[in-house]
């Protein structure tokens, strides 16, 4: 190979990269102010529609006011962790994305097979996911242990076992999706739920999806499991951090969210497929991230209804309720999927791998 | 069976579901927002705003210099000096607010025998210095007699119960 060819394959794969990454942080840009308008409605309010057409400039404002804000760094903070810290959940947050199938295409006829739309279609990228997504606690706790506040560092601890209970109750739902699929490829899974919403794992697998959605919003720190952040502690892990690199922890927490949506819409809601076979017409991209926004707004809603976690509640709703309730599932899955005559109902939404 | 039928409410979620419904039908509720330069809430004709030195019809300044808002003030926020004037008759010569001080309790317009100090319903006036907060005789008179229509059907509305 030339040089020639490696700088074509790495301008390819700098142009890939962009192309996704910068539509997310601009999505996570407008979840934000999404999320405002849908709390001030759901609060009877208008929410925010000062700032250019219906508040459409608002996330810019933000953004722009953040940016022009000093950084402070506390003088008995550990400056290289913190200044390390919101960048170390960052990274994990976008890198994640990269194996995340955003549907198929043809370019238009150009290819003569549909290609996915990933920058890497790992064929383990269900444990790429959760291994890199777990990776941004890492920043989370140094971003506490660094501040050198007992705030920041109760938040840090609280975000750390957060992290881990959840991570369980969610790695064995996904188990559960595996024993489906036979494959831990992100596009094999959603080539398994192909034509119509009575092939998407969510009917099979109803117990875990709810599971894994839940898990999730644990897993993000959304409310109402939001503990690690909450006004009681001063917002937690990011109490000292201000302008900029607080805004770096808002574009990690945002991007979990959206990888969170867009996983449960591949793992169990049949990624790019219409749920009806008569609506193919449509491209599948557009199924993708219509199911993936309705996923965030539910997240959303959430916010607006449900009030906050308990600390020991939030740990028994993790130990003692999903976990044993995932390992039931398991059960259930794998005996009916072993068991002759049950195994052929199962084996309706393990096409290639049951028969 | 109670017991069973809780077990089945909590495991279907059936109140976390509740709960998301009446918010889902919060969302489609008429907005109550009122966005406040362009439209206002409407004012009571006893709302306590800025204050006004009054005048009667003929031109002639209402107060006495009886300094019974001065004495009744509990934020200490009037200064009252006065004088004879030519005409045998006892005026201010200085009628200050601080507006910093004040709290608008009202108590001056209510201790006034003459109607002369009133609150009007202008809420408007912040500024960026506290010396555009130090109200003057003129500047009050000047709000009287911008104001008089208002502060007069105000008092008019209100007469019956006071």
């Amino acid at each position: 190979m030339s040089w020639l060819d490696v700088s074509i394959t790495a301008g390819i794969w700098a142009l890939e990269i962009l192309a996704i990454a910068v539509p997310v942080a601009l999505s996570v840009a407008y979840i934000t102010y999404v999320e405002r308008r849908v709390i001030g409605f759901m609060q009877v309010r208008k929410g925010c529609n000062r700032v250019g057409w219906a508040g459409l400039l608002q996330p810019i404002a933000d953004g722009l006011k953040l940016f022009l804000k000093e950084t402070i760094i506390p003088t008995t903070a550990n400056k290289l962790l913190f200044v390390a810290a919101p960048v170390m959940a960052l990274v994990p947050a976008l890198v994640a994305f990269a194996v995340v199938p955003f549907g198929e295409t043809t370019l238009f006829g150009v290819w003569e097979t549909a290609h996915v739309m990933a920058i890497a279609d790992l064929n383990i990228g269900v444990l790429y996911v959760m291994a890199i997504s777990s990776l941004s606690i890492y920043g989370v706790l140094m971003a506490g242990w660094a501040s050198n506040s007992k705030y920041t560092f109760i938040g840090a601890m609280r975000a750390t076992c957060q992290m881990v209970s959840y991570e369980i109750a969610m790695g064995f739902a996904i188990v559960t999706v595996l024993m489906m699929s036979g494959s831990m490829n992100l596009s094999a899974i959603v080539h398994a739920q192909q034509g119509g919403f009575w092939h998407w794992y969510l009917i099979p697998l109803f117990p875990m999806f709810m599971v894994y959605f839940i898990s999730g919003c644990a897993e993000v720190a959304r409310t109402p499991f939001d503990l690690i952040e909450t006004e009681e502690l001063v917002s937690g892990y990011f109490t000292e951090y201000s302008g900029m690199w607080f805004a770096t922890f808002s574009l990690a927490e945002y991007g979990a969210m959206i990888l969170i949506s867009l996983l449960t819409s591949i793992l169990f809601l049949g990624g790019w497929y219409a749920p009806l076979p008569v609506l193919d017409f449509i491209p599948g991209t557009v199924w993708l991230l219509a199911k993936t926004s309705f996923l965030i707004f539910v997240f959303i809603w959430f916010r607006a209804t449900f009030p906050r976690y308990r600390y020991d509640q939030m740990m028994r709703l993790g130990w003692k309720v999903f976990l044993p309730l995932t390992l039931v599932w398991l059960a259930v899955i794998g005996l009916a999927i072993y068991t002759p005559g049950i195994s052929d109902i199962i084996n309706f939404w393990r096409p290639g791998v049951g028969a | 069976m109670s017991l069973l039928k809780r077990a089945v409410r909590t495991w279907l979620l059936v109140e976390l579901f509740r709960g998301l419904m009446l918010t889902g039908k919060y969302f489609f509720k008429k907005k109550i927002t009122i966005e406040y330069p362009e439209e206002r809430t409407p004012l009571s004709p006893r709302f306590r705003g800025l204050h006004a030195l009054r005048r009667y019809e003929n031109g002639e300044e209402r107060c006495i210099a009886c300094k019974l808002c001065e004495v009744v003030c509990p934020a200490l926020a009037i200064i009252i000096e006065s004088e004879e004037r030519d005409d045998n008759t006892r005026r201010t010569t200085r009628y200050d607010i601080d507006m910093t001080k004040c709290i608008y309790c009202g108590l001056c317009q209510e201790a006034c025998p003459v109607d002369a100090i009133v609150e009007t319903q202008e809420f408007e006036y912040a500024s960026e210095t506290r010396e555009a907060l130090y109200y003057t005789k003129d500047m009050l008179l000047d709000m009287g007699d911008r104001y008089e229509e208002q502060i007069a059907a105000n008092i008019a509305a209100d007469a019956k119960y006071r």
